[in-house]
Order: C-alpha cells, then structure tokens, then sequence
C-alpha cells in the first residue's frame, strides 16, 4: 500500500509506439507543454522503460513491432501498468483488418485504462491519467 | 565516537545534505518550469520520487556485472557524503582542518563520476558503455581547469587547508571580492563545476534525447534512487566548495546564516540560468573548451596569484 502511495504522486511515462501515425504521439508531447504541464502532478517522460512506471502505447500493433512491444514490457520494472492512447490502441481502429496487425494492445499485455479519441485531446490523456491513479 | 557516527549520518553528513539537496533539485525542475512558463512540481516532488523508485523492483539485465552494477551507486553516495561532511566540518570549525584537505576533497568529488562510469560501464548496454566513456572523457577534461583554479586562491594565501583559507576570508573578506586572480578562478571552477555535476551544456553522458539515461538507463529501483540522491547531494555540496574557497564559506550564527544561504541560492540559481539557456555541446567541442579556453584562462589567474594580484 505504501508504495502505490508514492507510486500515485510521480507517475514516470514511457512512451510505446507501433505503428501509429504520430498523431497520438504528438498529443502526448502537448501534455508536456506549458499549457497543461503535466509535470506539476509529478509525471515526467522518461528516456528508458527501466525507470518506468506506466507505457503509454500508441497505434495499432504490427506484426514487427509484436516481440519488441513485449520485450518492452517485461523489461519493466514492477509494479507496472499500460495504459492505450486512441482509437489504434484501444481497438485496431481503422487498421484492425490490416495484413499486418496483429490486433489492439489487449491481445498481447494486460491494459490498465483505455483512452479512446483519434487522437485524444490532450484532456482527455490527463483524464484517462488521473482515473487511473484514483482507482489505484 | 557516537559523535563521528552523528556528524555522518545526521549533520552535515547523510541526512543533512540529503534533505538540503533534494530541495535544491526542486528549486532546480522549478526555476526551470518557471522559465518554460510552465507552474511545475510541488516542493515535495522529489522526496516522493525517491521513495517510490525506492519501492520499484531492482533488475539486474542479463549479462550484467552483479556486483558492480549493484555497488555503483554506493560509491557515489559514499563520496557526496563524505565531501559535504569534510566541507561542512572544516566550515563550522577551521580548527579541524588538516593539511592538505583540499586535495583529499577534489579526490572525493570525483567519485560520484567513478560510480557513473563503473555503473554503466557494468550494466551490457551499448548506450550506456557510451555514457560512461564519454563521462570518462568529460573528466578528463574539465579535472585539469577545476584543480588549478581551485589552487589558484590556495597560492595567494599560502596553504592548502580548508580551514585556513574559511579564516583568512572572515579577516580580510571573501577572495572573490579583492583579488582578481580569484574571480578568474571562479568562472573557470564555476564552469567545470557544471560539467561536475553534469548539466547542461555538458550534460553529455546522460544526454536525454541522444542516448536516453545513458549510465543510468538500465537501472531501476533502489539503485536508481540513490544514483538520483547523489546527483542532488553534489548539487549541494559542489556550490559548497566553491563558496567555501572564493566566498568567504558557509557559517552558522545569526545573521550569518542567512548570508550563507543567500551566496548558496546565488550560486544555485545561476547554474539552474546557465542550464536552461545553453544547447548541449558535443563531447570533443567540451574537451576543446575545458583544454583550449577555459585551461589558459585558470593558467592566467594562476600566474596572476603567483604575482600577488
């Protein structure tokens, strides 16, 4: 319990994507901006999934793109969640009857929370957030 | 006895310069917030930060050095500690300074580089043996400035103890203010110290965007932790030495302390203002600026000294 206490103040992202088409990605860097600044609830983008906390993972999963997503969660360190960023993430979207998708990102690692939006507003990503470390 | 255990681990030791240093880390990502007009962290950000990767699992990645890997991290907090605890003795009571401490101290504070390049060197990955060679290289380079201009004040007054140099400046004032040799000598310290203590513009071995934490990017957990807590310790005591040597020291008794605390935030600030309005450089132009401007430069001040400016 102690440690999610902490774990509830300084979320550290680390940002997945497969095959998306950076439109998401770019949402993602607009919560860092000045405007919303996410750095004030304690969560910061970090380099390596080592320092990791949650995966915000983008784009519907193509099929090269399947061992490294894995690899990528297990290199985590624990406790860890997921959380899908836009309409590819949560459902495959308009790829999920492509030759090379291999399906949303609840087909291969467990998801937290899933934030729908193509892309999502920036809101909505500190909406999906905050739901998540309230049912922590 | 009990009373070196204290001085270890409470004041000004460990806990001490924990504290200090955490807080200046928040005055850090603040300032730097605030210059990207953005609100930033709360003070207690980095406190939290600490015990949750505290809280984290430990992964030792296959192929790693187990011991080296894991021991790395305590070396560094090792040295932090002990040179805020020397500094901090020889500041509160010149009279426990020994011969010589001035050296023992710039081994000292090169210890938290080693614990970076044993680190990462340890760790089976190609980002992060690249941080730790280029860590390696950035000592090479800015060692040689720092320890000259760092001796430069140590030549004019004839000594080479902490404590002698804390008690000429409470006679006739600070150095900085009334020799010129030593305010040559104090941009050069000020300008290796930011390379010290790895920040932008010589942020090199853990550049960010180029090769993510480098050292640091297989750790997590504990070993993270500390690795973070003995970045901030050094954001505490590098300021510190220098004020020790160029700004008459730190002292605490009455309105004193405030003075302290105040050339401590000058210090601080201005690195966090040096931080935030440079580019990175790359890892020769750094070693052609630590050799070629900023070595000449502390030779200047150095002869300067030497001829009793």
């Amino acid at each position: 319990m102690n440690k999610l206490w902490a774990l509830k103040k300084s979320i550290w992202v680390y940002h997945v994507s497969s095959g998306s088409c950076n439109n998401c990605d770019i949402e993602i860097l607009d919560c860092l901006t000045p405007k919303f600044d996410l750095e004030r609830f304690g969560i910061l983008l970090v380099g390596s999934a080592r320092h990791a906390d949650v995966i915000l993972a983008t784009g519907a999963v193509t099929r090269k793109a399947l061992p490294r997503i894995k690899r990528v969660y297990e290199q985590m360190p624990q406790p860890k969640l997921v959380i899908a960023v836009g309409g590819c993430a949560c459902s495959g979207g308009i790829f999920k009857n492509g030759y090379n998708i291999v399906g949303p990102y609840d087909k291969i690692i467990p998801v937290t929370a899933y934030i729908p939006g193509c892309p999502p507003k920036p809101e909505a990503i500190i909406d999906g957030v905050v739901k998540v470390i309230n049912s922590l | 006895m009990a009373a070196n255990i204290f001085y270890f681990v409470v004041f000004p030791g460990f806990l001490f310069t924990a504290v200090v240093g955490l807080l200046a880390s928040w005055v850090d990502r603040k300032i730097t917030a605030r210059i990207q007009w953005r609100i930033g962290p709360p003070w207690y950000q980095n406190f939290i930060d600490f015990f949750k990767l505290l809280g984290k699992e430990t992964i030792i990645p296959r192929g790693a050095r187990r011991t080296g890997f894991l021991f790395a991290p305590f070396i560094g907090l090792i040295g932090a500690t002990l040179v805020s605890l020397i500094l901090w003795q020889m500041n509160l009571d010149p009279d426990r300074s020994f011969m010589g401490d001035v050296i023992v101290l710039i081994y000292l504070s090169i210890l938290p580089s080693l614990a970076i390049i044993i680190g990462g060197s340890s760790s089976a990955n190609p980002l992060g043996a690249m941080g730790a060679s280029r860590e390696m290289k950035l000592i090479l380079a800015d060692e040689l400035p720092f320890i000259m201009a760092i001796f430069t004040p140590l030549v004019k007054i004839g000594s080479i103890k902490i404590g002698s140099i804390v008690t000429y400046q409470l006679n006739y004032g600070m150095m900085f203010t009334h020799h010129l040799s030593s305010v040559i000598a104090l941009i050069v310290a000020f300008l290796c110290m930011q390379a010290k203590l790895a920040f932008v513009p010589f942020d090199i071995p853990e550049a960010e965007q180029e090769i993510m934490a480098g050292p640091y990017i297989e750790y997590s957990g504990p070993p993270l932790a500390i690795f973070k807590l003995t970045r901030a310790m050094m954001l505490f005591a590098m300021p510190v030495f220098l004020i020790s040597i160029f700004l008459g020291g730190m002292q605490i008794n009455g309105w004193a302390t405030i003075w302290s605390i105040v050339k401590y935030l000058v210090i601080l600030i201005l690195i966090i203002l040096v931080k935030n309005t440079n580019p990175r450089l790359r890892i020769d132009q750094a070693l052609k600026f630590f050799w070629l401007r900023m070595f000449p430069l502390a030779c200047v001040g150095f002869v300067l000294a030497l001829v009793g400016l």
